[in-house]
C-alpha cells in the first residue's frame, strides 16, 4: 500500500468519525427541544413531529455527505489506479 | 451488495445496452404496484368492503398529509405524492425477500427520483403562479438572492438524492459488513432498524417532495375546490 492509499483510508474514518459528531449534538438538540415542546402542548404533537422528522433529515444530510465523501474515498478514489 | 456501492452490478445485456440488477427490480417493483393498483380498484363499491376500507384508509391519509403540510387543495399533488411515498416504501422494504437489493440503494434510482420531484417543483410552481410569478419567486426577498435561490433549487434536490441514497445503501452495507464478520443471526437487530429506516426515509422524501412543491407554487394560493375541513 503506498501513502496515497494510506491517506485515503485514514481519511475516510477521520470523515465519518468526525462528521458523525456535529449532527449528533444537532439531533439531540433538536429532539429535546421537540420533547418539551411537546410536554408543553400535547395537542400539536402531529405538527411538532412531522417537522421534526424533516429537521432531522436536513441534520441528518450532513452526516450522510461525510458517508459519501468516505465512500468516495474507498471506492471511486481518484489519484488511486 | 456489490463490491462498489457505486456503481450497479450488471444482470443482463441486451445488445450494446447493458441492463443493471436494480433497474430489473425497478420495473419489478412498477408491475407490482401498477397491477395491485388494477387489480384492488376494479370493482370498487358505494359500500366498501375491507380492502377497499384500507385503500381508501391509504388515500386519505395521503391526502390529510397533502392538506396539512401545503396548506391548498390536495387532488393536483395526491397522485405524485402517493407514488413516491408507495415506491419508495416498497423499494426499501424489497430487501426482506432473499435475493433482492432495494434499488434505492443505488444512485441512478434515486437520482431519477430527485429528478421527477425537481421537474414537478418546476412544473406546478408555473402551472399555478405562471412562469413570470414563478421567476419572481427567485429574487424574494431582494434580488441579491436570486444566485442563491438558484443554487438552492439544484442542492436541495441533490441532498434529496444523497439523502436516500446515503441512508438505504448504508443500511444494506453496514448489514453486509456485520454478516461476512459475525455470521447468522447477528445483523438481526440492524435489519430491524433498516425497515424504520426505510419507513422514515420513504416518508421524509414525499414530506420534502411536498415542502418543495409548497414553497413553488407560492403564498397566493387558488380557491380550495373541496370544502376545508
Amino acid at each position: 500500500m503506498d501513502l496515497i492509499q494510506v491517506a485515503s483510508v485514514l481519511g475516510a474514518a477521520i470523515a465519518v468519525g468526525l462528521g458523525a459528531i456535529g449532527p449528533g449534538l444537532g439531533e439531540g438538540h433538536a429532539v429535546a427541544a421537540a420533547m418539551d415542546a411537546i410536554a408543553r402542548q400535547p395537542e400539536s404533537a402531529g405538527l411538532l413531529a412531522r417537522t421534526l422528522f424533516v429537521g432531522l433529515a436536513m441534520i441528518e444530510t450532513m452526516a450522510i455527505y461525510c458517508l459519501v465523501i468516505a465512500l468516495l474515498l474507498l471506492f471511486a478514489n481518484p489519484f488511486v489506479h | 451488495m456489490s463490491a462498489s456501492p457505486l456503481s450497479a452490478p450488471v444482470l443482463f445485456s441486451v445488445g450494446p445496452v447493458a441492463v443493471a440488477t436494480p433497474v430489473v427490480i425497478t420495473w419489478g417493483i412498477m408491475v407490482l404496484l401498477a397491477g395491485g393498483s388494477w387489480l384492488l380498484t376494479r370493482r370498487l363499491k358505494q359500500l366498501p368492503g375491507t380492502t377497499q376500507t384500507v385503500l381508501e384508509f391509504v388515500v386519505e391519509t395521503v391526502e390529510e398529509q397533502v392538506r396539512d403540510t401545503m396548506r391548498t387543495a390536495p387532488a393536483p399533488y395526491v397522485p405524485l405524492i402517493g407514488t413516491l411515498l408507495l415506491f419508495i416504501l416498497t423499494s426499501n422494504w424489497s430487501w426482506m425477500i432473499p435475493g433482492i437489493e432495494p434499488p434505492t440503494a443505488y444512485l441512478e434510482t434515486d437520482a431519477a427520483l430527485a429528478l421527477i420531484v425537481f421537474c414537478a417543483i418546476v412544473y406546478h410552481g408555473i402551472r399555478v403562479q405562471g412562469l413570470r410569478g414563478w421567476l419572481a419567486t427567485f429574487a424574494e426577498p431582494t434580488i441579491i438572492m436570486v444566485p442563491l435561490n438558484v443554487l438552492e433549487s439544484f442542492t436541495r434536490t441533490f441532498s434529496m438524492l444523497v439523502r436516500l441514497f446515503g441512508n438505504v445503501m448504508s443500511g444494506v452495507f453496514i448489514v453486509g459488513i456485520i454478516l461476512a464478520l459475525a455470521g447468522l443471526l447477528v445483523p438481526l437487530p440492524l435489519m430491524a432498524l433498516d425497515l424504520l429506516t426505510g419507513a422514515v426515509q420513504a416518508y421524509i422524501f414525499s414530506v420534502l417532495a411536498m415542502v418543495f412543491i409548497g414553497g413553488a407554487i407560492g403564498e397566493e394560493r387558488p380557491p380550495e375546490v373541496e370544502g376545508a375541513q
